[in-house]
């Protein structure tokens, strides 16, 4: 009986510690998430979101070009890699087959886990170098890059769940491949790539390193793709770093603007997850 | 004729589908060619003290990338430490124990963790954390354990010991979700029969679904440490940026990724720039290896789908 109460108080310590566990580790986010809003939304005002920055010493002010070129940046971004990301997953669900397939995979693999700075480096050799300076069309490029790999994960996976039988009835009406894929296999998974390609652009909006060796970050209004064009993360980067505690505070203003965005982005994606299995 | 144009269509979709797929293979291709090529200057002139040098001096065009090795490992494994845990109690907390209603919005709060960009947290590291551990935990470690080296004073609340704490939150989302998903692909029938036995809640985690999932589990931890050793933005507002290299945790550093972005800009010699491309490529290939073997890992014990979603 004793035994039995020993293994008892233990089984009952040890799940303790687990739900302690589980308690320190949404601790962060919580820390996190108070500051950026108890700090951000002092910064927040109309003009901060219509005027551009001022120099240092002056008060107010605001990211308009920040918000601008992200919003530039993360458009142009997507609408270059979402294509090759989906066009590329739907190559690995219903084409591929053998070695190649099996490498692209892997190396699709690879490219996930490739830190962000590697790949603005590479950039910054390729396209700033070669044209002469750093562009908002480089920054694009370079979010490109980090939503390829992505989308194309998520396509291959939500792909693969679709029943073949769909594809046969559709093959059987006289429907050529391609007209299948589009038609019925991409629609029935239509959204779980959704979901998969709204993550993506989450992650997009919120990386800063390949920006810092493409775009860079400008203090005037510019809608110019060959010019060097601001960014929110990079703004964040920037003010943070300075020492002036007026440009910190815009700083959490700007990260405030940017953690909403990236929830809503994270929201809209869980909503579209609902609609997942429509077949 | 009519039915040619479907068939036209049809054969330029699979070729496009095929070009796109090259492509991914073109990039790494490129991106492993281009880091190799442009490196060359700082292997051919320091060869394998490139790896070993600790004096990194680009007045004198010396160049040894060892202090910010030790930095990124320093504070990754720091983070490793921090996290494993925390990550690997919650998993098993949302795995085995949490009724639905507890589990599913906390799985997703943890997710979040991972959604927060980087800059962010660099940001509340930096103005929030740094200076927390700067008034309450350094002065602490550096009391009563500052006769090891590694807590060595004085303390700047900047320094590797931020920059790990900063990146176990970061990588906490991945090793949780991860293996909470290879525990969820234990099968029943194998906890059933241990507590048919009379075993505990806890024995049965322990000496059932853990062993079970173990190589996942390692697996989740390999990929939060490749996470960790390739993180850029967060660690460079951090760390402290220090150029010398200090056993104390306490002190200033730079991992290979803040050294990049510290010092691109400003890279003028053809050497320098070579160098810090070498230091990418040594993270390229570093990371390559982990996420190789963590996908293995997983995909062995969580079936095909596990993992790949969750950065």
């Amino acid at each position: 009986m004793a035994d039995y109460r020993r293994r008892r108080l233990i089984s009952r310590l040890g799940l303790g510690l687990c739900v302690a566990a589980t308690g320190l580790a949404v601790l962060p986010l919580f820390s996190v998430l108070f500051y950026v809003l108890a700090r951000g939304i002092g910064a927040l005002d109309l003009a901060f979101f219509t005027q551009m920055p001022k120099p240092v010493g002056e008060p107010g002010g605001g990211i308009a070009n920040a918000i601008v070129g992200s919003l530039v940046m993360v458009g142009l971004g997507s609408a270059m890699g979402i294509p090759v990301g989906i066009m590329a997953g739907v190559y690995l669900a219903e084409y591929g087959r053998g070695r190649f397939a099996q490498a692209v995979r892997f190396l699709t693999d690879v490219f996930m886990g490739v830190p962000s700075v590697v790949i603005g480096v590479f950039l910054y050799a390729v396209l700033v170098v070669s044209a002469g300076g750093f562009s908002a069309l480089a920054g694009a490029v370079s979010l490109a890059l980090i939503i390829i790999p992505l989308a194309t994960r998520t396509t291959d996976e939500m792909l693969r769940l679709v029943p073949a039988s769909l594809r046969e009835a559709s093959l059987a009406l006289g429907a050529t491949k391609a007209r299948t894929i589009v038609s019925v296999v991409l629609r029935s998974a239509s959204g779980g790539v959704l979901t998969g390609v709204m993550l993506a652009l989450a992650r997009a909006a919120g990386e800063t390193a390949p920006l810092l060796f493409t775009a860079l970050s400008s203090r005037h209004w510019s809608l110019s793709l060959g010019e060097p064009m601001a960014s929110l993360p990079v703004y964040i980067y920037t003010y943070a770093i300075s020492p002036f505690a007026d440009w910190q505070s815009q700083a959490w203003g700007a990260a405030l603007v940017l953690v909403v965005l990236v929830l809503v982005l994270n929201l809209l994606a869980r909503i579209a997850s609902r609609g997942h299995y429509r077949y | 004729m009519a039915k040619r144009l479907p068939l036209i269509r049809d054969r330029l979709f699979a070729g496009l589908a095929f070009f796109f797929a090259f492509l991914m293979l073109l990039l790494i291709g490129g991106m492993v060619y281009f880091l190799v090529d442009a490196s060359v200057p700082a292997w051919r002139t320091f060869g394998p003290s490139f790896v070993t040098g600790q004096r990194w001096d680009a007045i004198r065009q010396v160049f040894g990338a060892l202090p910010f090795i030790y930095g990124t490992l320093a504070s990754s494994l720091l983070a490793l430490i921090l996290a494993l845990p925390l990550g690997i109690g919650a998993a098993i907390f949302l795995a085995e124990l949490a009724p639905p209603w507890v589990r599913v919005p906390l799985s997703y709060l943890i997710e979040l963790l991972a959604a927060v960009p980087s800059v962010v947290y660099g940001l509340w590291g930096l103005l929030v954390l740094a200076p927390a551990l700067r008034s309450t935990v350094e002065p602490w470690l550096e009391q009563y354990l500052g006769f090891l080296p590694l807590f060595r004073g004085p303390a700047f609340g900047v320094g590797v010991l931020a920059a790990g704490a900063v990146l176990a939150i970061m990588i906490l989302p991945t090793i949780c979700s991860v293996s909470r998903e290879v525990m969820l692909a234990v099968p029943d029938s194998q906890r059933e029969a241990m507590l048919a036995l009379g075993a505990t809640r806890w024995e049965t985690t322990y000496k059932v679904v853990l062993p079970y999932g173990r190589s996942g589990i390692i697996g989740a931890v390999v990929l939060g440490l490749g996470r960790a050793l390739g993180e850029t933005m967060a660690v460079t507002m951090v760390i402290g940026n220090s150029l010398s290299m200090s056993a104390s945790l306490l002190h200033p550093a730079n991992s290979m990724a803040s050294i990049i972005v510290n010092e691109f800009a400003e890279a003028v010699s053809e050497l320098h720039l070579s160098a810090l491309i070498g230091i990418a490529l040594i993270l390229f290939v570093i990371t390559l290896l982990l996420n190789a073997v963590a996908r293995g890992l997983v995909r062995g014990a969580a079936g095909p789908s596990a993992g790949a979603r969750r950065e």
